[in-house]
């Protein structure tokens, strides 16, 4: 479970005077430096004194980098197990944990609706840091505009990441052979419940939690243990159906998946059938699928299930011949269907 | 997942599969009512499990897919106009009309909004009084009485901002349809279980007297169909014609009474069309005299939209079970879910959705 990251006095002191963010806030004066100062590099360190300057200069060893963008728009920017911070955080570091590297420094920039809630601010930032510290990242550069109220939705983040490649791997779909096992870190369709929970008000019994989470030290425990991993992809929008196919369609190869293995925790399965959604297809934040030799099929899941981000892993399926691309669902009654990516968005259906 | 798994099970799936073998002496077509049997039967592959003598036709109990053109238009036409807030069920939004659907309306500013019951469009009405609330009232008689509750309270609480644009349909003259037409191939009937626990099966009585035909009222969960095909096929190779209930644990005989006296007190029957079958008379329900303020067509004075089917959509032969989807020539290649030339393609209950999205992969049913 991530730490609670509440607003508390540990957390920089979110501009007293000003409880709301102002078109001044991002005008480059005086409330802009005061922001700066007091909420973003409060929070997220200073640079050496006189070095603050347009860009950050980073120390890098000559190896290769993995370099990734993100933008989030989460809707609400609270919700159950997460919130638009932290999300912003790991999302970036886990975009960069699928090609294997150890994530290192991170950019963020902010897109604030005047109005918005300074405390709401602060909370963001407080998570943001939290979550940097918990993925061993800095934030070392970062960009502020303020919108006028009613042209954005509270809070827009973006953040970009690079990291470091320490492997000799090519983890791509490429990669991807005929043969390989495939498996998830684990049970799957938390984050895009909870969030459909939260903003569409619905009352289940249960409170489900987003699924939210780094992986990155999950991803480099694999390699440290010689794992030869083919293709890591995390499910994001989309879920696991959409991810499957990408990579069925990138590698050209048949995907086999079987119903009964896919770990779909019950309060999930339950909310997607009363909404008429396809678990596969809901989003997670802390989820990847792995490809990796059949014959460390095992090993892979001995050391996911060693890791608290992984003590759900799954065996789903195996990669078939060449060809045509394509995914298929082995259903526990024994008859096979397609597993096909959503069509536009989920919408929730009549009866 | 506690009452669901127990009617996933794959062993009394096999069981149940093995006996319809046995019993089956004869060819026999079977038209399974309503969209959510259609998709469970092709999401779990059911008819993979049935000996090939046995047919199942995809009958016409998809809502979005049976919602005629000319509701669809007037449903765009109100939805962009400024000072109107539209509340639909989620998978109306991108039933295509002539030109565009919901979801481009919304785009291009009109305010569309998802809603999960008609109570909620009723709060909509409270929460912003400044604005002409309409409802887009779709369904069959499973979604008609929260309607009728949404008409109820809204004249209640004396709100002038609310209004409906109906288009609820009703089962039984629709399978009265399918049996008079002189095309008609089906032998049995497995009749809609969640329409049924509100109707009650009652009105099935005469229907199966009638026209000689077996009905089995019938649940959505892969052993809950399974067991009905085996009971209508044990009634067909027996010579009966009977209506029995399968779904039992859910439909009394008697159906939800309260829910038929409010259905009553605020619609009446009337003749509606069903896209891609054509009017069925007394197969829909309107709003009340005495409800007539809350008609959006009537408040709106909306225009009586004549618009022409795409001359290639199939779907009213899929509707009326008289082609598979894939037999359609324009299935999975100029009409797929993302560029859909009709409303079978479009939800997920239709069947040639169900047929895309499940079954490229056979060779029977993949496309070039």
């Amino acid at each position: 479970m991530p730490p609670p990251t509440d607003f508390t006095s540990a957390c920089p002191l979110p501009l007293a005077q000003y409880p709301h963010v102002l078109l001044a806030h991002g005008g480059g004066g005086t409330l802009m430096h005061q922001l700066l100062e007091q909420v973003f590099l409060a929070a997220f360190g200073r640079p050496a004194p006189g070095a603050q300057h347009d860009s950050a200069v980073l120390d890098c060893p000559a190896q290769r980098l993995a370099f990734t963008t993100d933008s989030y728009v989460v809707r609400p920017m609270f919700f159950p197990g997460g919130d638009i911070g932290s999300m912003a955080v790991y999302g970036t570091v886990n975009d960069l944990a699928m090609s294997g590297a150890r994530p290192r420094w991170l950019s963020a920039g902010f897109i604030l609706e005047e109005g918005l809630p300074m405390e709401s601010l602060g909370r963001v930032v407080c998570s943001m840091r939290d979550a940097a510290r918990r993925c061993g990242v800095r934030i070392v550069t970062g960009d502020t505009k303020v919108v006028d109220k009613g042209k954005g939705d509270g809070l827009f983040l973006n953040t970009a990441g690079i990291g470091v490649v320490e492997h000799a791997l090519t983890i791509v779909p490429r990669s991807v052979q005929p043969g390989d096992a495939i498996l998830v870190n684990g049970d799957l369709g938390r984050h895009g419940m909870a969030i459909m929970a939260v903003r569409e008000g619905l009352d289940f019994q249960s409170v489900i939690e987003s699924d939210s989470a780094p992986v990155a030290d999950l991803v480099l425990e694999l390699l440290r243990a010689g794992l030869p991993v083919h293709c890591l992809r995390d499910l994001t929008r989309g879920g696991l159906a959409s991810a499957l196919n990408e990579i069925a369609a990138a590698a050209g190869v048949h995907l086999t998946v079987d119903e009964t293995r896919i770990p779909v925790r019950e309060d999930v399965h339950a909310a997607c059938e009363l909404l008429g959604l396809d678990p596969l297809h809901v989003a997670c934040e802390g989820r990847f699928v792995a490809f990796v030799p059949a014959g460390e099929a095992e090993r892979t899941l001995a050391v996911l299930r060693a890791h608290p981000s992984g003590s759900g892993a799954a065996l789903i399926g195996q990669v078939g011949a060449d060809a045509p691309p394509l995914v298929v669902l082995k259903s526990a009654l024994g008859a096979s269907r397609i597993l096909d990516m959503p069509s536009g968005e989920q919408l929730p259906r009549i009866c | 997942m506690k009452f669901l798994d127990e009617y996933r099970d794959a062993a009394a799936a096999q069981k149940l599969a093995q006996e319809i073998h046995r019993v089956t002496t004869r060819p026999w077509s079977l038209m399974e009512v309503c969209g959510g049997q259609t998709h469970a039967i092709v999401k779990f592959g059911l008819d993979q499990l049935l000996p090939p003598r046995i047919t199942l036709i995809h009958g016409p109990g998809c809502p979005v897919c049976v919602t005629p053109l000319e509701l669809i238009e007037q449903a765009l036409d109100l939805a962009a106009r400024p000072g109107v807030l539209f509340c639909s069920f989620g998978d109306m939004l991108r039933v295509p009309g002539r030109a565009t659907d919901l979801l481009a309306v919304k785009a291009a500013g009109g305010d569309v909004r998802i809603v999960y019951s008609p109570l909620d469009a009723v709060k909509l009405a409270e929460q912003f009084p400044a604005r002409e609330v309409v409802f887009f009232a779709v369904g069959f008689e499973t979604t008609a009485p929260t309607t009728a509750m949404a008409v109820f309270q809204a004249a209640r609480k004396g709100l002038k901002n609310f209004s409906l644009l109906v288009s609820h349909v009703l089962v039984p003259p629709a399978m009265e349809a399918i049996l008079s037409s002189p095309n008609c191939r089906v032998r049995g009937f497995l009749a809609a279980g969640h329409v049924c626990t509100v109707m009650g099966y009652w009105e099935y009585f005469p229907i199966a007297a009638k026209y000689r035909v077996p009905i089995v009222v019938t649940g959505f969960e892969p052993l809950d169909i399974l067991q009905g095909v085996l009971m209508c096929v044990r009634q067909l190779e027996s010579g009966r014609a009977e209506v029995e209930n399968q779904y039992a644990r859910s439909v009394r005989e008697a159906g939800n009474r309260p829910a038929q006296q409010l259905l009553q007190q605020i619609f009446g029957v009337v003749p509606r069309q069903w896209r891609g079958v054509g009017e069925i008379p007394q197969s829909g329900l309107g709003l009340r005299p005495e409800y007539a303020a809350f008609d959006a067509a009537k408040k709106f004075g909306l225009a009586d939209h004549h618009v022409a089917e795409p001359a290639e959509c199939r779907s009213g032969l899929v509707l009326q079970g008289q082609i598979k989807p894939h037999e359609c020539p324009a299935f999975g290649t100029r009409c797929t879910p993302e560029h859909p030339l009709g409303a079978t393609m479009v939800s997920s209950e239709g069947a040639c959705a169900a047929y895309y999205r499940y079954r490229r992969h056979q060779p029977a049913v993949a496309t070039a």
